[in-house]
């Protein structure tokens, strides 16, 4: 049995569905994080788990039993707010010390458990002080440390890392993941940012408009979206995701018409294009990644050619930007390739990232 | 081409020159007032009012004990008790509004009505109408309730006129805290009351302040109401200020002069003591948290 189960779980705001029917698990010791654009209802349905919010249908099970009607300090659950949520007017020892005043714990045990978490965190020189006189960095881990003192089933993370600039991030990054590693809870952390998302979590829950489009491990998020939202929203750059139609499709291979070009694209032994949707004309979606693609020398019956549109050198990778018509199709090379903006450029798709999706977006598997 | 930016605190003389001019302007009034206070009957009295002049107490001593007729002897005239009366009126009316104001702002700001505007608004219809409309039915329900002259009836009423004020000002500060940390407090095993009073009241502290001060200085200089609704022994300084004047050697300006200035004291010092808070208070929300 999971340590958190949401079933059917809806909330309704007036005649917006936020959250629409949906179901998770996340198992003891699991961190799966829902990611997903803003306003996707990721927040809502944490703040749901939390109880800070009422579910408008569906039910919440922490620990096997359902909390919907529990209060929420009843749910023995922990929450890290985006903004802290530090209470202000208490110096950082009280903070830490506040949900243990809710649990009837001796003043002696209290301090015990302070003075380790903030040497676990590395807190103890900033004890005395309040929140407004703490960095950024110092703010999120009292944060974290008072959501960890009282040791309960299930922690929440709201955008935890979303506060702090690109060099503090990183850091605490690693030591979140590092803490969660150590503390064997369910957890759920809602994230905007994919890294966040890929580098934590066990499991990641892409959420649009209320629901769940995919739930999968972070390298099967990647190397096999669901669907074309979650092919475009996970990966940077963004996959290139182009309109075509069937010309005639094998085993290991497929012929398509696509950006006014036939272009033959090798397929990958998960990928098949058997019955209706090989069927000559038929519509597709091909995703390819921009490190997917590869320039060839010449132009050849692999090949997509473009007029190269834009150059963005990205340190190690160069992402060169291709006009193909309308489109833009963006491939990743070496640093050591020379383009010029204006020169036509042959990419062919390597073997095994060629993804595709049929005409309602959902990916084609064998 | 860029302007140079100006560093805070160190505006150019020609600017201060100009805040000082205004200042002098704004101030010159109540600096008037302080002279004056100071200055014999005569002195008070000159054409041209005389800037330099010998300075004497004779004023603040007839504040307290005067006599009424030239060459009569000198009547206590009460004026501690008046003092008292405008102290312990106007705090007790502004401690009443803001612990009532108070509870009710953090209901209207956190847990909302159905139509939890129109509330707000109707609350804010009682102080539309000008005191003297309002000041008749006042009289008698007073008069019939027997609340008249007493203290209780002025604290009440003065309570009942500061709560709006009270009650849209507190909304706004507790309408800016973050709710992120009631909620952290919910989870932690906090009840409403506490999450009251340890997270949410420390907050608004700052707010707290400003509107004692806005309201204490309008309950302190209130005239209509105190005219007809106190009686001789609960009567505040406006009223018996407004008093003095008459007699047998026409407005003496100088004694008049004498209370204004010790009545500007208590607010000075309140203002004063609460000056950062104060600051706080009406730039809270600007400031990006």
């Amino acid at each position: 049995m999971a340590d958190i189960e949401l079933r059917n779980l809806s909330k309704h705001f007036g005649t917006l569905a936020a959250v629409d029917d949906i179901d998770l698990d996340v198992e003891g010791g699991e961190v799966v994080c829902l990611l997903g654009p803003s306003g996707c209802g990721k927040t809502t349905t944490l703040r749901m788990i939390a109880g800070l919010e009422d579910a408008t249908a569906g039910d919440i099970f922490i620990a096997g039993s359902r909390v919907n009607d529990l209060a929420p300090r009843d749910r023995d659950i922990a929450m890290v707010f985006q903004f802290y949520a530090l209470y202000p007017s208490l110096t950082v020892a009280e903070n830490l010390a506040f949900p243990l005043h809710a649990e009837r714990i001796s003043e002696e045990e209290i301090e015990r458990r302070v003075n380790e978490i903030a040497a676990l965190l590395d807190l103890s020189h900033a004890l005395g002080r309040v929140p407004g006189r703490l960095a950024e960095g110092e703010k999120q881990r009292v944060a974290v440390g008072r959501a960890i003192i009282r040791d309960p089933q299930c922690f929440l993370f709201d955008e935890p890392l979303s506060r702090l600039d690109i060099a503090v991030r990183q850091e605490m990054r690693g030591q979140i993941k590092q803490l969660l590693n150590g503390l064997h809870k369910a957890t759920v952390i809602v994230t905007h940012d994919q890294i966040e998302a890929l580098t934590i979590a066990d499991r990641i829950a892409v959420m649009r408009d209320g629901i769940i489009e995919q739930v999968a491990s972070p390298h099967d998020i990647f190397a096999r979206p669901a669907n074309v939202f979650v092919a475009g929203f996970i990966g940077t750059p963004q996959m290139n995701l182009i309109e075509a139609n069937v010309i005639e499709a094998d085993e290991d291979s497929a012929t398509v018409d696509t950006l006014g070009q036939e272009v033959v694209l090798p397929l990958h032994a998960e990928v098949s294009l058997q019955g209706s949707v090989g069927r000559r004309n038929a519509p597709l979606t091909v995703g390819v990644r921009p490190r997917g693609l590869a320039p060839a020398p010449e132009p050849g019956p692999a090949t997509i050619s473009g007029r190269v549109d834009l150059i963005e050198p990205m340190g190690a990778e160069t992402l060169i930007h291709l006009r193909i018509g309308e489109a833009d199709l963006r491939v990743v090379t070496g640093r050591g390739h020379a383009a010029r903006v204006g020169d036509t450029l042959h990419v062919a798709p390597t073997p095994g990232q060629v993804h595709l999706f049929d005409h309602d977006g959902v990916r084609i598997a064998s | 081409m860029a302007r140079k930016r100006r560093e805070i605190g160190k505006a150019g003389w020609r600017r201060t020159a100009v805040s000082t001019v205004i200042s002098f302007i704004y101030f010159f009034p109540v600096l008037w007032i302080i002279l004056t206070a100071f200055k014999s009957h005569t002195d008070a009295l000159s054409t041209p009012p005389k800037f330099i002049f010998t300075p004497t107490l004779e004023n603040f001593a007839s504040v307290f004990a005067r006599a009424y007729e030239r060459g009569g002897a000198a009547v206590d005239t009460h004026f501690d008790l008046f003092f008292f009366n405008s102290i312990f009126i106007a705090g007790a009316s502004v401690g009443v509004a803001l612990v009532i104001g108070t509870v009710a702002a953090y209901g209207f700001s956190r847990w909302p009505l159905r139509g939890n505007e129109t509330y707000l608004f109707i609350i804010l219809t009682t102080r539309m109408l000008p005191p003297i409309i309002v000041i008749i039915p006042i009289f008698i329900m007073f008069r019939l309730s027997g609340l008249s002259g007493s203290y209780v009836g002025i604290i009440l009423l003065y309570a009942a006129f500061n709560l709006p004020f009270t009650i849209w000002m507190m909304k706004s500060f507790f309408d800016e805290i973050p709710r992120e940390v009631e909620d952290a407090a919910r989870m932690d095993g906090s009840s409403e009351m506490k999450i009251f009073f340890r997270i949410c009241l420390p907050q608004v502290k700052a707010g707290i302040a400003a509107t004692a001060v806005f309201g204490l200085i309008l309950t302190w200089n209130e005239f209509l109401f105190a005219l007809l609704l106190t009686g001789r022994d609960t009567r505040t300084v406006p009223v018996a200020m407004a008093q003095t004047i008459g007699g047998d050697i026409g407005v003496r300006w100088g004694l008049l002069a004498a209370i204004e200035t010790l009545f500007l004291i208590p607010v000075v010092i309140v203002t004063f003591l609460l000056q950062n808070q104060l600051l706080r208070g009406v730039t809270f929300g600007t400031i990006k948290r």
